[in-house]
């Protein structure tokens, strides 16, 4: 079981707390009904799905209930990092190095 | 390729089995091939076996980073059926089941194919209703389904309690006679070995790193760990892995890829005949030929490429088995592996043309491709030949996201194996 650092929370719980909701910084388009099927399908279906370093939602369930982001690796499953949902996405390259790191 | 038979085991016997020849062979990679296939699981070997077999394709090159059989197809608890509910999937897996008997003769290799039957419990009116439906969907259809009382489930299966007393009483079962098991390493190995005998090279421990296309977009071949090899036609077979790749010829996927994991018990006598599953309890076991209990968890909930995951899926499994089958609440487990899942937004696989020229995928099975092996290996040879696809499976195709028109077994199944 994994321990996962809530932003809000300020503490490490373990995973059985939270629950994972897909990738991260998705962006709804603001007129849905105007965008192409084209559009649509890639908004909604397709998916990055990276063996590496991924970004993605959580939601503290069984804490204070909120919807964060993380980075995590997804060959390690080691957490890089997590932060509040609205923040820009931070940058990969560094994140990378970073997880290469923790992975050693 | 010398036969396997009565009379090569009485030869060997006599020679103390010195004489078995190599079942496939390790060949250093061509320079070009006229198709590659990523991925040695078994929808990859089978593809390039009936390329071999139905379409005159030889030159082939099976490409595997790791060794042969040791994804999903050397991972998955082996269950085989094909009672899903929409048209398009009861013609795609059961062209698979229809192909299952037969396959050991056709490939001269023992799969162990046994139609021990795939039994669903129901559990609540609402299973009962689902489940009915389900069987007049499939027998519309020409798939084997049947419905059965507690009394005929407790012949069938007789460690079931159907006591109505339980806590998950049950209050019947859907069943699929000619559902049951193979044995996953044989299906690998056999159409290995058949394919090597169509002149078919297996190239193993040779990881794609990239796909190269041309000026035009159209796929050239694969840059691999030992260099590059050409070919005007590529398939991505490569389940858990399909996204990585597809990104390489830079095409998006609509995947996700996530642990799944199984378990075996120490062996026993044979106590359980047949295959049974509880979509409400949300567990799945039958009992292999070596006498494992073997059983099966839903995935993770986080994407991985890890092939682990985590104890509490485990756990939260024999707890559930253990509800159904209190007789087996001292049975010792023995061992517990993972496996990275391709799951696909309808929970349908994709078996299709790309919008790269040359550029074909096989994936999305997700946590329940292991049944459809002969028949998706079928329907794929056939695309790569023709450049179109075969009947069965031109519903499977990619622009489904696109146009809406999915096939979302997610929202119809009754349990994911
Ligand atoms: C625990 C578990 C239980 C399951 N239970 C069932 C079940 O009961 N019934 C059922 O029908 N299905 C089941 N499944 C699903 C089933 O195992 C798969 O759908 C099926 O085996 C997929 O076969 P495949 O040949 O497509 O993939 P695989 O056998 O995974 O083959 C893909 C191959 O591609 C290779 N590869 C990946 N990347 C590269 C690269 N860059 N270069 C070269 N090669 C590469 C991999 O090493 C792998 O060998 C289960 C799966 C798991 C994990
Ligand atoms: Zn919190």
């Amino acid at each position: 079981m994994l321990l996962i650092h809530c932003p809000y929370c300020d503490e490490e719980r373990p995973e059985l707390e939270f629950r994972h909701a897909g990738e991260a910084h998705i962006e709804r388009p603001t007129d849905i009904k105007s965008i192409s099927d084209e559009e649509f399908m890639k908004f909604f279906f397709l998916r990055d799905n990276p063996k590496g370093v991924a970004y993605e939602r959580w939601r503290h369930m069984h804490g204070c209930g909120r919807f964060f982001n993380a980075v995590r690796d997804t060959v390690s499953d080691k957490f890089v990092m997590t932060y509040e949902a609205g923040k820009p996405r931070p940058d990969g390259d560094e994140l990378r190095a970073k997880s290469k790191e923790t992975n050693q | 390729m010398r036969r396997y038979s009565i009379f090569a085991v009485a030869r060997e016997t006599m020679r103390g089995h010195k004489g078995w020849p190599k079942q496939w062979t390790s060949p250093e990679p061509k320079k070009q091939y006229d198709v590659i296939i990523i991925g040695a699981g078994g929808h990859g070997l089978g593809t390039a076996f009936y390329l071999a077999k139905e379409h005159g394709i030889t030159n082939i090159a099976v490409v595997e980073k790791g060794w042969l059989g040791g994804g999903n197809t050397g991972r998955n608890t082996t269950i085989i059926r094909s009672n899903y509910l929409y048209d398009e999937s009861a013609g795609l897996y059961n062209h698979a089941m229809k192909m299952w008997d037969g396959l050991s003769q056709d490939l001269n290799y023992n799969v162990m194919y046994s139609a021990r039957g795939v039994m669903m419990l129901a559990h609540n009116v609402h299973d009962v209703q689902g489940a009915k439906r389900h069987i007049h969907a499939n027998r519309l259809n020409g798939v084997q389904n049947e419905w059965l009382t507690p009394e005929q489930a407790k012949e069938y299966c007789p460690p079931l309690n159907i006591s109505q007393t339980a806590r998950y009483p049950v209050m019947g079962a859907a069943l699929q006679r000619c559902g049951g098991n193979a044995r996953h390493d044989a299906v690998a190995w056999g159409y290995a070995r058949a394919a090597t005998d169509r002149g078919v090279d297996i190239i193993q421990n040779c990881a794609v790193t990239g796909i190269k296309r041309s000026a035009n977009g159209a796929v050239e071949g694969v840059e691999t760990t030992r260099g590059f090899i050409g070919a005007k036609k590529v398939g991505v077979v490569a389940a858990g892995h399909s996204s990585v790749l597809m990104e390489m010829a830079g095409v998006n996927m609509p995947l996700e890829s996530y642990p799944l994991q199984a378990l075996v018990s120490e062996p026993v006598k044979p106590i359980f005949p047949c295959v049974v599953m509880s979509n409400t309890v949300h567990a799945y076991i039958s009992q292999s030929d070596k006498g494992e209990l073997v059983i099966g968890a839903g995935t993770d909930q986080y994407t991985s490429y890890s092939q682990a995951g985590g104890l509490h899926i485990l756990t939260h499994t024999l707890d559930a088995i253990c509800e159904m089958f209190p007789i087996f609440s001292r049975m010792k487990m023995l061992r517990s592996w993972g496996g990275t899942v391709d799951v696909t937004p309808d929970r349908s696989p994709i078996l299709a043309k790309t919008p790269v020229p040359g550029l074909y995928v096989n994936c999305g099975w997700g946590t329940g491709g292991f049944k459809a092996t002969p028949g998706s290996a079928h329907v794929f040879a056939h695309t790569i030949a023709n450049d179109a696809p075969h009947a069965i499976n031109a519903p499977f195709n990619l622009d489904r996201f696109r146009t809406g028109r999915l096939i979302d077994e997610a929202a119809a199944a009754a349990v994911a194996h």
